[in-house]
């Protein structure tokens, strides 16, 4: 008796740990990865961060300190950056799910039952990926461009005052956001569109909702896990974006994405631009958990 | 009825802007890859094949296309296998510091990609290391990895854990139940996620230029030149690429279409 | 060839705090058709997942013809089953879904034998069709033919006709109990459908909160229940309190609520104290107010009639019997006896269909709480 209890414990113990065993060699690898390449280099960043530069040494040389007026520095320096980056990544985040929820609703519901035609649709908001965004970027420069079919023709029609110009506006930069990170949004949003239960939303017309009601109490919250991770998905990356200011905007229209490339890249200047990326970092890090708490859904990944 | 009307034509037709407006720079691109345009490409000059039948007529072009064709492959494969790992092991299997192992793949998706880039940057330069093809693959990778988790999580999770249960009572050890179900049954989800995992690779600009040194890619050297005029060729390659992703994606469709209609009937 | 016997001893499992299968100890002899009957939470599933080798358990050890398996593997062990949704492999088609098990251990003529197996179910014919385009019968009969094919010594059912239609339902009871006969495997069926287990079992096992409660062949446990949770489990009962006064020739004397009641001796699992008269309602006649009982029949009564049911071959009336508390009667649609609700009547039976069972005070009625508790703690478990 005591011999049986003691084989079939230790049976139910070695299947135990022969799963746990499994777990972390799946695990592992990229756990590890991530370490090695995301939270070390993140570390050394904050490390860097802290660094100051060596006055009179060669181009980029910093050594070790404990520099805390490097952020004193960047915030007081780089304010209307940083309050552009949220300013503008939000407004494009909204005005990407305002045309990015339509859009796969249309997809993911509408197209339901016409597997073809919403196949092709998902494709086609894919695809531009393949194109390049920066390529892309460029062909709206051109198409907005002051001399541009386009610009004239508004201006003939009167729609555009003689002296305006469509590029170079903070205007642009936010549509160039907006138009790249479109699919970011689209995507998550097509995902738990495509899964909602039209029975549902033909029960709560049954119960006597209107279409918008309807969509208000059932379609919106069955649908929010998509619309918050593909607002995340826009926001963040929007919010540390710097091409589309490099290429639609003017000096007026920088953000921090631009002024840590230069920091590093052309002043050379690796403490401010870590003191900057860390900053970024923290505050998106921490509107993001604001966020996700908010609106409740908090297995994300 | 007339709110009928409103979701039934308004609702398309507003998509249909939402595609214009997605899709007019390919539109632009697509034509302006026929310009007869010398060195920049902003003026239409005249219509011409002859970018379509030289594509490497500007050497650089080729060049950073096939970096970036390279380098998608190689981020796609080493990122699909570490990710679908750990995306098993997370639907599949309890442990401790399982909260951990989650922020860890989510940090990196909340982190701006001017911060990876400049993080990763930093701890090349650190380690003495020359930033150049290598060092693009590794930081592709390391974005790539919890995109390709989130993507595969999902369809682990919609598997029924009894189907592996049957391999096992049907004689099938832990390694052919893995390769003979598990596996057929995610080959959906890992190939939506390897699709992902390239596009990400193939078109990110931002971490690639922190971590490039003298290595160009298609993204790159369109930024790059585009202060002093992109050929041509490089609308023939985005072109291309966007009608080659069609053609692929929508030729799957339509095959996976025409077996759902074998299969009805 | 035929099957091994099964041999579990002291198997028990626990999930945290909760215990599914308590120091569990049987033998299901070579050949058999064992039923494990039970509510839902009883831990009879988790039972077919130790003896699966899906589940380890906590303690206690399985045998198969005399040897020790309880430390090898799932994949190791010659016990197929039929899972309770089937889990057919969705991107093979059906003849490859029986032959996985073939396959596995690279047996020879693999098409061949699972060809053969598929005529047994009858559905060569579906051979080159994936489990979604199979009706919900169609797929049950291939989930048997891939645990048939394999020739275990040990064939588990888990619930395998849950998920059909009642007609489909005893179609496939009369189909497996012939393929079971055909085959001569052992087979372990875990159901909690009484009449299921009934019909198809040699030996029915009726599980309770771990617990086996009670084994033998069916009619042995109709006739005699052992516990107040079998005889409710199995067929209906009506059970009435009261306390044994004396014992003459072979018949206790039973005192309920004032009435004396007789049971045989050896019908009666206690013969002093407390304890609960048992009848099954079908033995249970009718008699109007004023009539006479039957000679030697235990008479009890008058009482209301509360509700009466016509269910076709039978009409059940619920009696209200003052003390006793409300009694079932299933009556054939035979005589003119009958009665309306409100009326008066007296109940009969004949002393050798009474039992008597120690009165525990538990829950009796096989879906009482303490059973919906632990399906709740087993669901939560693992």
């Amino acid at each position: 008796m005591t011999a049986a209890l003691v084989v079939g414990h230790g049976t139910e113990v070695a299947g135990a740990r022969r799963r746990s065993r499994t777990a972390w060699l799946l695990l592992a690898p990229g756990l590890l990865y991530l370490f090695v390449f995301f939270v070390a280099p993140v570390a050394v960043l904050l490390l860097t961060s802290l660094f100051e530069r060596v006055p009179g040494g060669p181009v980029g040389a910093t050594r070790p300190a404990f520099a805390v007026s490097n952020y004193v520095d960047a915030v007081v320096t780089y304010a209307p950056q940083f309050g552009r980056s949220f300013l503008y990544a939000f407004i494009a985040t909204v005005l990407a799910l305002a045309i990015g929820y339509p859009l796969a609703y249309v997809i993911g519901v509408r197209c339901r039952t016409r597997p073809l035609l919403q196949g092709v649709l998902l494709v086609l908001v894919i695809a531009p990926f393949f194109t390049s965004f920066i390529l892309r970027t460029i062909a709206w420069k051109q198409i907005l461009a002051d001399d541009s079919v386009v610009v004239s023709v508004l201006k003939t029609v009167s729609l555009l005052p003689d002296d305006a110009r469509l590029t170079a506006t903070p205007v642009a930069v936010v549509a160039g956001l907006t138009y790249n990170f479109l699919p970011f949004m689209t995507l998550p949003v097509y995902a738990s569109l495509e899964r909602l239960d039209l029975r549902l939303v033909e029960a709560g017309g049954d119960l006597y909702a209107t279409p918008i009601s309807t969509f208000r109490h059932v379609t919106l919250p069955l649908t929010m896990p998509g619309i918050v991770s593909g607002s995340l998905l826009t926001f963040i990356p929007a919010a540390g974006d710097y091409v589309n200011s490099a290429l639609l905007g003017n000096a007026g229209t920088s953000m921090v994405g631009n002024v840590i490339d230069s920091r590093f890249f052309r002043v050379v200047d690796y403490p401010t631009a870590a003191a900057l990326s860390v900053i970024l970092m923290a505050a998106v890090l921490l509107l993001v958990a604001w966020y996700v708490r908010r609106s409740g859904t908090e297995d994300l990944l | 009825m007339k709110r009928l009307s409103f979701g039934r034509y308004l609702l398309p037709v507003y998509a249909a802007l939402a595609f214009l407006y997605l899709l007019t720079p390919i539109a632009y691109t697509f034509a302006f890859s026929f310009n007869d345009a010398g060195r920049s490409n902003l003026v239409w000059r005249g219509f011409t094949f002859t970018n379509w039948q030289n594509p490497c007529g500007a050497p650089a072009v080729c060049e950073s296309v096939v970096n970036s064709l390279q380098i998608g492959v190689l981020a796609t494969v080493i990122s699909t296998v570490l990710g679908t790992m750990i995306a098993i092991a997370l639907v599949r299997y309890r442990f401790r510091l399982r909260a951990g192992a989650n922020l860890l793949l989510f940090l990196p998706m909340a982190t701006p990609e001017v911060v990876l880039g400049a993080a990763l940057l930093a701890q090349f330069l650190n380690l003495r290391v020359n930033p150049g093809f290598a060092t693009i693959v590794i930081a592709h990778v390391m974005f790539c990895i919890s995109f390709v988790v989130v993507t595969v999580k999902a369809r682990v999770a919609s598997l029924d854990p009894r189907l592996e249960e049957a391999a096992a009572d049907l004689y099938a050890s832990p390694r052919a139940a893995f390769w003979r179900v598990t596996f057929p049954l995610l080959l959906p989800g890992i190939a939506a996620a390897a699709l992902l995992a390239f596009s990400l690779s193939f078109d990110d600009f931002i971490i690639t230029n922190f971590n490039s040194g003298n290595t160009d890619t298609f993204p790159k050297f369109v930024y790059v030149s585009a202060t002093r005029g992109i050929p041509a060729q490089a609308n023939v390659m985005g072109s291309a690429m966007f009608l080659i992703a069609l053609i692929i994606v929508v030729t799957g469709q339509v095959l996976a279409a025409r077996r759902r209609r074998a299969a009805a009937t | 060839m035929s099957g091994r016997d099964l041999e579990l001893v002291s198997v028990t499992k626990r999930f945290g705090d909760f215990t599914a299968v308590d120091d569990l100890s049987l033998t299901m002899p070579s050949g058999s058709f064992f039923a494990l009957l039970g509510p839902s939470g009883c831990g009879k599933t988790t039972m077919l997942r130790i003896i699966a080798g899906l589940e380890s358990p906590s303690a206690g050890r399985v045998f198969i013809g005399g040897e020790d398996i309880t430390a090898t593997r799932a994949h190791q062990r010659p016990v197929n089953t039929v899972f309770q949704s089937y889990a057919l492999f969705p991107h093979l088609d059906v003849i490859e879904n029986v032959a996985f098990g073939l396959r596995r251990r690279r047996e020879k003529h693999v098409v061949e034998r699972a060809m053969a197996a598929l005529d047994l179910v009858e559905l060569r014919h579906l051979a080159g069709r994936k489990p979604a385009q199979l009706s919900g019968g169609q797929q049950q009969r291939v989930a048997l033919a891939r645990a048939l094919v394999n020739n275990p010594a040990v064939l588990l059912l888990d619930e395998p006709l849950g998920a059909l239609d009642l007609k489909l339902r005893r179609q496939m009871q009369v189909e497996l109990k012939r393929i079971q006969d055909e085959v001569g495997l052992t087979f372990v069926h875990v159901t909690h459908d009484q009449e299921e287990a009934m019909t198809m079992a040699d030996t029915v096992a009726v599980m309770n909160a771990g617990r086996i409660e009670q084994m033998g062949a069916p009619q042995e446990l109709y006739d005699l229940p052992r516990t107040p949770f079998v005889a409710n489990f199995l067929g209906r009962s009506n059970l009435l309190a009261g306390t044994v006064t004396d014992e003459h020739g072979g018949l206790l004397g039973v005192d309920v609520a004032g009435t004396r009641v007789q049971v045989p001796a050896d019908r009666a699992v206690a013969r002093s104290g407390a304890v609960l008269v048992g009848v099954r309602p079908e033995k249970v006649i009718l008699l109007g107010a004023d009539d006479p009982a039957p000679p030697g029949a235990t008479a009890l009564g008058p009482g209301t009639v509360a509700d009466v049911s016509f269910a076709g071959v039978s009409t059940e009336y619920l009696v209200d019997v003052p003390g006793a508390g409300r009694m079932s009667v299933f009556a054939q649609n035979l005589t003119g006896v009958s009665a309306t609700p409100g009326g008066t009547v007296r109940l009969a039976w004949s002393p050798q269909h009474a039992f008597a069972l120690v009165d525990d005070g538990a829950p009796d009625d096989g879906t009482g709480e303490a059973v919906e508790a632990a399906e709740l703690s087993e669901a939560a478990a693992p």
